[in-house]
C-alpha cells in the first residue's frame, strides 16, 4: 500500500474540453509508487481522457502536471514514453504484419554498431519476456495470425516489460480468457512489488477490486471518490459510478438462471454444415422468430466469422444458409441486407460515420426505402429523431456530428439504424461492450422489444454477462465448432465458462 | 481516438461553439477561397490588363475542359480513390470522335467516317468502356486504383497511338466543333458545357441517394459495407463517371484546340487533380464536393492567367505552380487533422 509515500505523478485541476465539451473538470489524481491503482466510471466519465492527458496523448490542457516532484508538459507520446510511461490503449494497436518479436521490440529493435536489426537477438529475448508472461508462441510468427485475445496479451506484454516505470492499461481484459486474465493479474503483481506503478482501468469491477490497492470514481468529468480497495465493495463502487442505487442494476449471473423451455417460432436462420478454413467447422443452428439466440465463446472461437458470413461479408468454404427456407448465397451485404438481415459489428470504428451527423448514420441503411432518387433530409431528421427520442441517445440532436457522442450513444446509434425497418434477422456483436451499466440495461431492453415485435435475434459475445442477460437459448462455440447447447434448462457464468 | 469514452459529458445538449471552432472546421472551404480572392486582388493591381471582362471571359475558357474532367475526378476523390487516367481517356476519346469522322484528303490516317452522332456515341462507349476496365480492376481484382488507373493511363494512351500513328486529325462531328469551339450571344458554348457539367455534378453529389452513398464511402467505407451498402457498385460507378467527363472534356478540348493528335491532354491529369485538390476536397475521402472544385479551378485559371500578365519568367511560372499545390496539400491534410481533433 502507499500511504505515506510521496506520489511520483500527481495531477492538480486537471480541466480538459473538447469542441467546448467538458471532459475532465477539475480534477486531482496521484499515483504512487509500487501502487496499483483501479479506475471505474460510466462512459464518457472522463477516465480515458485523464489517462491520455498522463500518456500525452492529448498534450493541451489545463491544471499542474508532476512528475517526481517536478512540474512537466508531455507534448507528445514520445515525450510520455521517454519519461518512463507505457500505455495500453482500449484498442488493439499491434501491427498484424510484423513478426511477435518485431511486435514486442516495435521501435526499439536490438540493433548491432551498423545499425541493422540483430534479429536472431530480438527473436530470442522476445521469447523470453512472452515467456515469463506464460505466453508460449514462435516468435517469429506473424502477429496477425494468432487468436485476437493473444495478440492483446503480446501487446500488454510488450508495454509491460518495455521498462516502463508507470504502466496505464485501460480495459486490458475484455478480449482475454479467464486463465489469461489470473496470468495478466499475476504479472501485475509481481511488477506492482518491483515497484511499478499500474493505473488499471476496467467495467469489470470484480478485477478492479482483485488486482488493485486503491480505487478512483470518475463521473461526469468529476473525481467522485477514491479509497482503498479492501475498504469497498462493488455495490458501493457502481451506486458512486453511477449516482443511484446500483446493486439492482448489475446481475452477477453466478447463480443459476432458467432458460425458457421453449423459445420462439419458426426458423428464420438455418445454418447447415458452414464451415470456414481452420476457423469454422460444421456450424449447424436454427434462428427463431421471437427469439434471442446467444453464441458464447473464447475470442477466437470463430464468433466474428460467423457473424461476417451471417451477413454476406464472407463467404464459407461449405455448408449453407437459408433464410425463411429459402437458400441463399450472399455476395455482398447489400444483398444480405436485402433478404433481410441486419448486423451490428462489435467495433464502433466499423460500423459508424464519426464525421457525419447522427441523422445520416440512422438513415444510411434505409435511405433506399425513403428516396428513390432524390434525397428526402426531412424526412430522414424526422426517422432519426423518433428513433433517438425512442433509445434515449443523449444528447437528442439528429444535426450533431456522431463523433460529439460519447462511446455508448455512439452504440445506440448503431443499433437504431436497423430499427425503423426491422430486419427479419438481427446479429449482434458485443452489443454491450465497454458499455456503463445504465446503457447497458437500455440496450438489453430494446432487444427485449425487438424479440417481442418477433425478430430473430442473434448474439455473439466473449462476456458470459452479456449472453445470459439477453439470451432464450446458448449456443457455447470452442475453435469453431458448437459444443454444446443449453435451452430451456439451468445456466450460469460458471457452467458457460465450463463449457467453453 | 472519437470512439474512444472521452468525448462528451452527457449532460450537455447543445455544443457551444465559438467563432474560432468554426473557423477551424470550415478551414478546408476557407482557405481556397481566401487564396482565390488574395491571388485575384494581386493580379488586378500588378497588371492592368488582368481585371477586365474580356480577361474572366479568357479565364474561363481556358479552365473549361479542366473543370469537366474535373466533374468525374471529384466523385473518385470523394471516395478517397485516385484516377491517373483521365488525360490519357480524354486523349484518346477525342481522337476517336475524330477517327470516326471524314478526314480531309491530306489527313493520312485510316480512319472509319460515319455519321456525327454515331462519331460521338462510338467515342462515348469507348471512355464508358475504359472506366469499366477500371472499376473491374479496382472492384473485382482488387488492384488499388491508383496503379490500375496508372496502367490505364498508358492503355488509352497505346490505343491513342494506334489510332493517329503519329499523324493529326482536324474534322470532328459538328455538335462537337460547335459544343468546343463556338458561341452563343457571346459565351463561349464550351463554358456552358463546363458550367452545366459541374452544376450537374453538384446536384448529384448533393441531392441524391447516389451522392450520399459517395460520401459515406469516402468516409467510412468499412462501415458503409456494414450498413450494407453496395460498396463496389458504388466505387464503379464513380470510375466510370470519371472516365466518361474525361471524355466529353477529350472531344470538346480537340474540337477546342481545332486538332486532334497525341499527347496533347498531358498537363490536363496535374491540372485536374490540382484543381480538385486545391479546392479543398479531401484525398482521404468524404470531405469536400464540386463547390471546391469550382474554388480550386478558378485558383489554378487565375494563376496561370495572371502570371502571362505579369511577364514573368515562363520557366519560372511552372516552379510557382508546384509550390502553390504543395501549399493546397499542406492545407489539405491540415484541414483534416484539424477536423479530427474537433470532433475528437
Amino acid at each position: 500500500m502507499s500511504q505515506g509515500r510521496s506520489a511520483i505523478l500527481e495531477l492538480n485541476q486537471i480541466t480538459k474540453a473538447f469542441g467546448g465539451v467538458e471532459a475532465l473538470r477539475g480534477v486531482d489524481f496521484a499515483l504512487h509508487a509500487g501502487e496499483i491503482h483501479g479506475l471505474v466510471g460510466e462512459n464518457g466519465a472522463g477516465k480515458s481522457t485523464l489517462m491520455k492527458i498522463i500518456a500525452g496523448v492529448h498534450p493541451e490542457f489545463s491544471g499542474r502536471f508532476m512528475l517526481d516532484g517536478k512540474e512537466t508538459r508531455f507534448r507528445s507520446t514520445r515525450d510520455a514514453h521517454a519519461a518512463g510511461i507505457g500505455m495500453v490503449h482500449q484498442e488493439l494497436s499491434v501491427a498484424p504484419d510484423l513478426t511477435v518479436a518485431e511486435n514486442v521490440f516495435l521501435g526499439n529493435q536490438p540493433t548491432n554498431r551498423l545499425g541493422f536489426v540483430q534479429w536472431r537477438r530480438m527473436a530470442r529475448e522476445a521469447g523470453e519476456q512472452l515467456a515469463r508472461f506464460g505466453i508460449d508462441v514462435d516468435p517469429m510468427t506473424r502477429l496477425g495470425d494468432l487468436p485476437i485475445g493473444l495478440q492483446q496479451l503480446i501487446e500488454i506484454a510488450r508495454v509491460l516489460f518495455s521498462g516502463a516505470r508507470i504502466i496505464i492499461l485501460d480495459e486490458p481484459t475484455s478480449a482475454l480468457s479467464p486463465p489469461e486474465v489470473e496470468r495478466l493479474f499475476t504479472t501485475l503483481h509481481k511488477l506492482r512489488d518491483e515497484g511499478t506503478s499500474i493505473v488499471f482501468i476496467s467495467h469489470f469491477i470484480e478485477d478492479i477490486l482483485r488486482v488493485s490497492d486503491v480505487v478512483t470514481v470518475f463521473r461526469n468529468g468529476r473525481k467522485i471518490a477514491e479509497t482503498a480497495s479492501a475498504d469497498t465493495t462493488k455495490g458501493a463502487l457502481i451506486e458512486a459510478m453511477i449516482g443511484r442505487g446500483g446493486e439492482a442494476l448489475e446481475h452477477s449471473y453466478t447463480d443459476d438462471l432458467m432458460l425458457p423451455e421453449s423459445g420462439g417460432g419458426s426458423a428464420v436462420l438455418k445454418v447447415d454444415q458452414l464451415s470456414l478454413g481452420r476457423t469454422l467447422q460444421d456450424v449447424s443452428f436454427e434462428a427463431r422468430a421471437g427469439e434471442v439466440l446467444g453464441i458464447y465463446g473464447f475470442m477466437g472461437c470463430g464468433q466474428l466469422e460467423l457473424s461476417r458470413i451471417l451477413f454476406g461479408k464472407l463467404r464459407p468454404d461449405g455448408g449453407t444458409l437459408a433464410v425463411d427456407g429459402a437458400a441463399k448465397t450472399f455476395r455482398s451485404t447489400a444483398a444480405a441486407r436485402r433478404a433481410g438481415v441486419a448486423l451490428v459489428p462489435e467495433s464502433r470504428r466499423a460500423m459508424l460515420f464519426h464525421q457525419e451527423p447522427v441523422y445520416k448514420n440512422i438513415s444510411i441503411s434505409i435511405l433506399d426505402r425513403i428516396s428513390a432518387l432524390l434525397l428526402k433530409p426531412v424526412r430522414e431528421r424526422a426517422i432519426a429523431q423518433r428513433q433517438v427520442e425512442q433509445l434515449q441517445i443523449r444528447p437528442p440532436v439528429v444535426g450533431l456530428d456522431l463523433g460529439m457522442l460519447s462511446g455508448g450513444n455512439q452504440q445506440k446509434v448503431a443499433l437504431a439504424k436497423w430499427l425503423t425497418y426491422p430486419p427479419r434477422l438481427l446479429v449482434l456483436c458485443e452489443p454491450t461492450r465497454g458499455m456503463d451499466v445504465g446503457a447497458k440495461n437500455d440496450v438489453i431492453n430494446i432487444v427485449r422489444d425487438l424479440r417481442a415485435k418477433g425478430l430473430a435475434i442473434i448474439v455473439l459475445s466473449t462476456e458470459p454477462e452479456t449472453v445470459l442477460s439477453l439470451a432464450d437459448r446458448i449456443l457455447v462455440l470452442k475453435r469453431g465448432a458448437v459444443v454444446r447447447e443449453f435451452a430451456g434448462e439451468a445456466v450460469s457464468k460458471d457452467r458457460l465458462l465450463e463449457a467453453a | 481516438m472519437a470512439s474512444s469514452d472521452s468525448a462528451t459529458a452527457p449532460a450537455d445538449h447543445k455544443r457551444p461553439r465559438g467563432l474560432a471552432s468554426f473557423l477551424r472546421s470550415q478551414m478546408r472551404n476557407i482557405a481556397p477561397f481566401l487564396t482565390l480572392i488574395f491571388l485575384s486582388a494581386f493580379f488586378a493591381i500588378a497588371s492592368p490588363s488582368f481585371a477586365t471582362i474580356d480577361n474572366v471571359g479568357n479565364i474561363l475558357t481556358q479552365v473549361s475542359v479542366t473543370g469537366i474532367i474535373a466533374v468525374g475526378l471529384t466523385f473518385v476523390i470523394l471516395c478517397a480513390e485516385i484516377d491517373l487516367s483521365i488525360a490519357s481517356i480524354a486523349n484518346v476519346t477525342g481522337i476517336a470522335v475524330a477517327y470516326f469522322t471524314l478526314q480531309e484528303s491530306y489527313v493520312n490516317i485510316a480512319n472509319v467516317p460515319m455519321p456525327g452522332i454515331v462519331a460521338i456515341l462510338l467515342a462515348l462507349a469507348l471512355c464508358a468502356l475504359l472506366g469499366l476496365v477500371n472499376a473491374l480492376g479496382l472492384t473485382m481484382i482488387g488492384i488499388p486504383s491508383f496503379i490500375m488507373t496508372l496502367a490505364m493511363m498508358q492503355i488509352a494512351a497505346g490505343v491513342s497511338a494506334l489510332l493517329v500513328r503519329g499523324q493529326i486529325a482536324y474534322k470532328v462531328p459538328d455538335l462537337i466543333t460547335t459544343l468546343g469551339s463556338g458561341s452563343i450571344g457571346g459565351i463561349p458554348w464550351i463554358v456552358i458545357v463546363a458550367a452545366i457539367m459541374l452544376l450537374g455534378g453538384h446536384l448529384v453529389l448533393t441531392y441524391t441517394r447516389f451522392g450520399r452513398y459517395v460520401y459515406m464511402v469516402g468516409g467510412n467505407r468499412e462501415a458503409a459495407e456494414f450498413a450494407g451498402l453496395n460498396v463496389k457498385l458504388i466505387l464503379g460507378s464513380v470510375m466510370v463517371i470519371s472516365a466518361v467527363c474525361s471524355g466529353i472534356g477529350g472531344m470538346l478540348g480537340v474540337a477546342h484546340f481545332g486538332s486532334a493528335q497525341q499527347n496533347e491532354f498531358d498537363t490536363y491529369l496535374l491540372d485536374s487533380i490540382a484543381a480538385v485538390v486545391v479546392g479543398g476536397t479531401s484525398l482521404f475521402g468524404g470531405r469536400g464536393g464540386i463547390g471546391n472544385t469550382v474554388v480550386g479551378l478558378f485558383v489554378l485559371g487565375v494563376l496561370n492567367n495572371g502570371l502571362d500578365h505579369v511577364n514573368i519568367d515562363s520557366f519560372l511560372k511552372i516552379l510557382i505552380r508546384g509550390l502553390i499545390l504543395l501549399a493546397a496539400l499542406i492545407i489539405n491534410v491540415y484541414a483534416q487533422r484539424l477536423r479530427e481533433q474537433t470532433a475528437d
